[in-house]
């Protein structure tokens, strides 16, 4: 079975500095795989790479077996795969509803269209009144995206994430800045939403990693050191030393 | 023809280094405080009737450090008072401001001092012919201005080189993200950046009143070319701009001073084809077109180089 | 109203009969338009409804740029004249070959023109947004202006080119040499336009439109390409360009190189901002009042570009939303019902804010006359521009009306804030 993202000995320097050095990583469909590592690492830049926000100095990367190395983001999102950033993201000035809505109209195939009334596309109605009920943000729908608290941002950003239904999210660091009674609660909204999706996720908060994730990579200084089952990573000598130490017991 | 390509490249250089003197203070603004200042020609504009008047109350040496002085302290205020509050809005708003900035001084210029040219004369000191070529005088006036914007420029290069401030302004324009963290005197750092811009736009104004004509309109005129020269070296590159400068002065000059069209070349159009955009292309001649060039060059860059000369910067 | 547990917008909510209101909002502007020139008939007040109507089509389109897509441009005016000079051509066209072409189908011609341009230049400025789009702009507007100075075949050169509207087959028996005919042409496009443009915001494009303002990177994760929304929305904005310089053609009865200038291409975006570029119908407020202020102040005073200038200064500074944007900002206090708690303090404000406004304007106009010019005359009072008095009371109004304006400002925020925060208790502001 091909897997949902191939990362083949993907290089990238920015100027003189490489920040991502042979990098291999293989995510299966299906599964949901975290990446883990030290401040500045590269974790960003490979959600970079993979998402094509950059494109890499060379190596190459598949989605779903076809080559997406090279493509514009938008490309590789009508492809299927679909990301969060770091820094909420999302359209101030427009209401909750309607952020959610414009990243559900070019899954429902209405593209650049200008001749719909957008307000009564039905399956576009439907799904987003979905993805709100989801992420429990219906009672905001009406307002301002930006005047949201940080919370419903982070959340907001993972609605809008899902809401095209690409088969492979990636989310870069779902609960920074979050409470704990929050971070549970995006945690079980992430573990509902990505049910049957294949799952790539930043993340420094080691109970998110290890109570959400299938599979484990270890990112340091721009080179994957580990790649295994939670369990696996625990008890590798090599992270231990590079990276987790007294974080994981 | 020998005798014309000395004049124009001497021209067409000295035009360059005025452009410069204006690219150089827009560029480091922009790249420093991210606004496009729109205004930053109506400054050269005040610098020529500054200059103006103030030649005519106490002598144009006087006059001569004046006048930046005083477009200096205009433009601090611009940022303090106008810019600073207006920051908050965002970059749109605050190219907007300079934008109205621009169109109010343009008709304060003009309710004060009128619409038609002022006498705006070149100093009495430097009124006499610096050398003759072939047969042409070259006013020694403008082998002035010429030393004035090289000595700025060299003076501009030290400043860069050197000085804290200077390399500060440096660091911003190759890390434009990192202004940010300059620490509490970001703020006397940008009206300094922006009153040092304002100043040498109006000493450009100050000496090219004299020799190009004082008008009203002088901005409204040099302003869209002042753009398409920071654009086409590149945004946020002082070398890009430099360069931009003197190629954009020294075609302008050439295309001025040739009078070739294509009917000259070729010989006229059949007259039985009558008037077309045809006819009307063959007939122009290259001085006539002087004035759209530098745009021709901003739309070729654009398809060719969207960044620029020497740009680096997507936006 | 109920008190809901959780506060949501009330003013956003669906309500029984806002499908009616909104209906009857477009209705009443279209009877507006045709009941207007037969409560105001004299043929000034003609002439001046026939440039606001055009003016109103002009800063919609211009909308679609800067509000709906965030693009600045400082170079509208070149879809809007060369929209103006295809229409004359085609005008004369028709005309000297006969074609049954009635007037009225002419701006739909402009409005192609304008598109057409959009279309060949449009890949290439749309690349990039912000500051480099509005640089762009300038320059592509300059080269425009420039050329049609030289291809005198196609611009008329200086003088322009002329047409004659009547000369076109005549429609129902309207000839539209009458200056009535013309209105009730630019009105009926007035309409369409502004449906249309309205329209458009509630596709899937105007929406996305939208999405690229306010974050043209995170677009690029949704599966669209900013730049071809961009691209759109400047094709749009190109055609009813157009259709504002079509009708513009057929109102004049000429085309010349001043309707593709920067003049033209800042009136437009000074319309639009001071009325507002955050909703629909700001820019329709800006355009009246900019065309209204246009015809009434040059009789009044030679600098009334420069109280323009003023004003867009101010409201850039002050009120970047606009006037649509101060009197939206009003609109949850009103629901609340807190909005009598802040009218003392702008009344209160209100009188030395009018005596700063005036003394603006009797420094200006005594520098304007000092050396010679009509007399001032202030609210009924005369002045003398040579007169030690007038610097006075000039001096006074400006330094006195400003100090005491900016303290009772600031109680107008304070009372603002107080009726906001019970707005906000009661669930009407977020």
């Amino acid at each position: 079975m091909t897997a949902a993202i191939q990362v083949n000995a993907v290089e990238k320097s920015f100027g003189n500095v490489q920040i991502i050095r042979d990098l291999n990583l293989s995510v299966a469909k299906g599964e949901r795989h975290a990446i883990i590592g030290p401040n500045g690492a590269g974790k960003s830049t490979t959600f970079n790479l993979i998402s094509g926000h950059i494109k890499p100095t060379s190596g190459e990367i598949r989605l779903n077996g076809e080559v997406t190395s090279g493509l514009r983001p938008f490309e590789i999102n009508r492809r299927g795969l679909s990301r969060s950033f770091q820094v909420t993201n999302v359209f101030a000035r427009m209401t909750v509803w309607e952020n959610v809505r414009c990243a559900v109209l070019w899954a429902t195939g209405h593209r650049y269209a200008f001749w719909k009334n957008v307000d009564t596309l039905p399956e576009v109605k439907q799904r987003t009144a979905e993805i709100l009920d989801e992420i429990h943000l219906s009672h905001r729908r009406d307002v301002p995206a930006g005047l949201l608290t940080y919370a419903e941002q982070r959340e907001l950003e993972i609605g809008i994430t899902i809401a095209g239904g690409a088969s492979v999210i990636m989310l870069d660091e779902p609960t920074a800045g979050m409470s704990h009674a929050e971070t549970e609660r995006a945690v079980a909204l992430i573990r509902r939403l990505t049910e049957g999706r294949t799952l790539v996720i930043v993340e420094h908060d080691m109970s998110v990693v290890f109570g959400l994730a299938d599979r484990i990579s270890v990112l340091v200084y721009g080179h994957i050191i580990a790649s295994g089952t939670p369990e696996e990573i625990r008890g590798n000598p090599k992270v231990k030393e590079a990276y987790l130490g007294e974080e994981v017991e | 023809m020998a005798e014309l390509i000395v004049i124009s490249t001497l021209n067409g250089v000295l035009f360059g280094m005025l452009l410069f003197l204006l690219s150089s203070g827009l560029t480091v603004i922009f790249s420093m405080m991210g606004v496009l200042n729109f205004a930053h020609a109506s400054f050269y504009m005040l610098g020529a009737f500054f200059g103006y008047q103030l030649t005519r109350w106490i002598g144009f040496w006087p006059a001569l450090v004046l006048a930046p002085l005083l477009v200096g302290a205009v433009g601090m205020a611009v940022e303090r008072y106008g810019l600073r509050n207006t920051h908050k809005h965002g970059h749109v708003a605050e190219l907007l401001l300079t934008f109205g900035l621009a169109f109010a001084i343009e008709e304060i210029v003009s309710m004060i001092w009128g619409k038609s040219p002022v006498d705006y004369r070149v100093p009495a000191a430097l009124d006499f012919p610096a050398f003759t070529v072939f047969s042409t005088n070259y006013p020694a006036y403008k082998i002035f201005m010429l030393v004035v914007s090289v000595v700025i420029f060299i003076a501009l290069l030290v400043t860069l080189k050197r000085t804290r401030v200077g390399l500060i302004v440096q660091a911003a324009l190759t890390h434009p993200s990192m202004v940010g963290h300059l620490g509490h005197n970001v703020g006397r750092v940008f009206m300094l950046v922006f009153g040092v811009g304002s100043a040498l736009a109006g000493l450009a104004g100050v000496i090219a009143g004299p020799s190009l004509v004082t008008q009203s309109d002088m901005a409204a005129f040099l302003g869209p070319i002042l753009f398409v020269v920071i654009v086409f070296g590149g945004l946020g590159s002082l070398p890009g701009a430099f360069i931009a400068s003197l190629l954009i002065g020294l075609i302008q000059t050439f295309a001025v001073a040739l009078n070739g069209s294509l009917a000259s070349v070729f010989g006229p159009l059949d007259p039985s084809l009558g008037a077309s955009p045809l006819t009307d292309i063959w007939n122009v001649t290259i001085a006539q077109i002087a004035p759209i060039l530098p745009y021709l060059l901003l739309v070729l860059v654009l398809i060719f180089r969207p960044m620029g000369l020497l740009g680096t910067r997507e936006s | 109203m109920t008190n809901a547990p959780t506060p949501s917008i009330a003013a956003a909510k669906q309500e029984p009969g806002s499908a009616l209101s909104f209906y009857g909002v477009w209705l009443l502007a279209a009877v507006a338009l045709v009941v207007l020139p037969m409560v105001f008939s004299s043929g000034g007040s003609l002439t001046s409804f026939s440039l606001i109507g055009i003016a109103i089509i002009f800063a919609l389109s211009y909308n679609i740029l800067l509000g709906q897509t965030g693009l600045l441009s400082f170079g509208h005016a070149v879809q809007y004249g060369l929209g103006g000079f295809l229409a004359v051509h085609v005008m004369n066209a028709v005309a000297s070959h006969n074609w049954p072409i009635p007037l009225p189908a002419i701006p739909l011609v402009g409005g192609i023109g304008g598109a057409a341009f959009a279309i060949v230049v449009g890949w290439v400025m749309t690349k990039r947004a912000g500051t480099v789009f509005a640089m762009i702009s300038l320059g592509i507007g300059e080269l425009v202006a420039s050329s049609s100075l030289i291809l005198r075949s196609v611009f008329g050169g200086e003088s322009g080119i002329t047409t004659d509207r009547t000369s076109l087959m005549p429609l129902f028996g309207w000839t539209f040499g009458p200056q009535i005919q013309v209105y009730y042409l630019i009105a009926f496009w007035v309409m369409v336009s502004a449906i249309a443009m309205y329209a458009l915001t509630r596709t899937p494009l105007g929406r996305i439109c939208n999405a690229v303002r306010d974050n043209p990177e995170r677009v690029e994760f949704i599966g669209y390409d900013p730049h071809v929304v961009r691209y759109f929305a400047y094709m749009f904005a190109g055609f009813f360009a157009g259709v504002a310089g079509g009708l513009t053609a057929i109102n004049f009865e000429i085309a010349n190189s001043a309707y593709l200038g920067a003049t033209q291409s800042g009136l437009v975006l000074f319309s639009a901002f001071i009325g507002g570029t955050a909703y629909f119908f700001g820019p329709i407020l800006g355009a009246i009042l900019v065309t209204y202020l246009q015809l009434g102040l040059t009789s009044v005073t030679s600098v009334w570009q420069l109280y323009f200038g003023i004003i867009f200064i101010g409201i850039v500074m002050f009120a970047p939303g606009g006037i649509a944007g101060i009197l939206m900002k009003h609109r949850p206090l009103i629901r609340a019902g807190t909005l009598r708690t802040v009218i003392p303090s702008y009344l209160v404000a209100a009188i030395p804010t009018l005596a700063f406004a005036l003394g603006i304007i009797l420094t200006i106009e005594t520098v304007a006359r000092f050396s010679g010019g009509d007399p001032i005359k202030l609210l009924g009072i005369p002045f003398v521009a040579t007169a030690p008095t007038t610097w006075a009371s000039a001096a006074v109004l400006f330094v006195g009306g400003f100090l005491v304006a900016r303290i009772t400002w600031r109680r107008v925020a304070e009372a603002w804030d107080r009726a906001a925060t019970v707005a906000r208790d009661r669930g009407y502001l977020a």
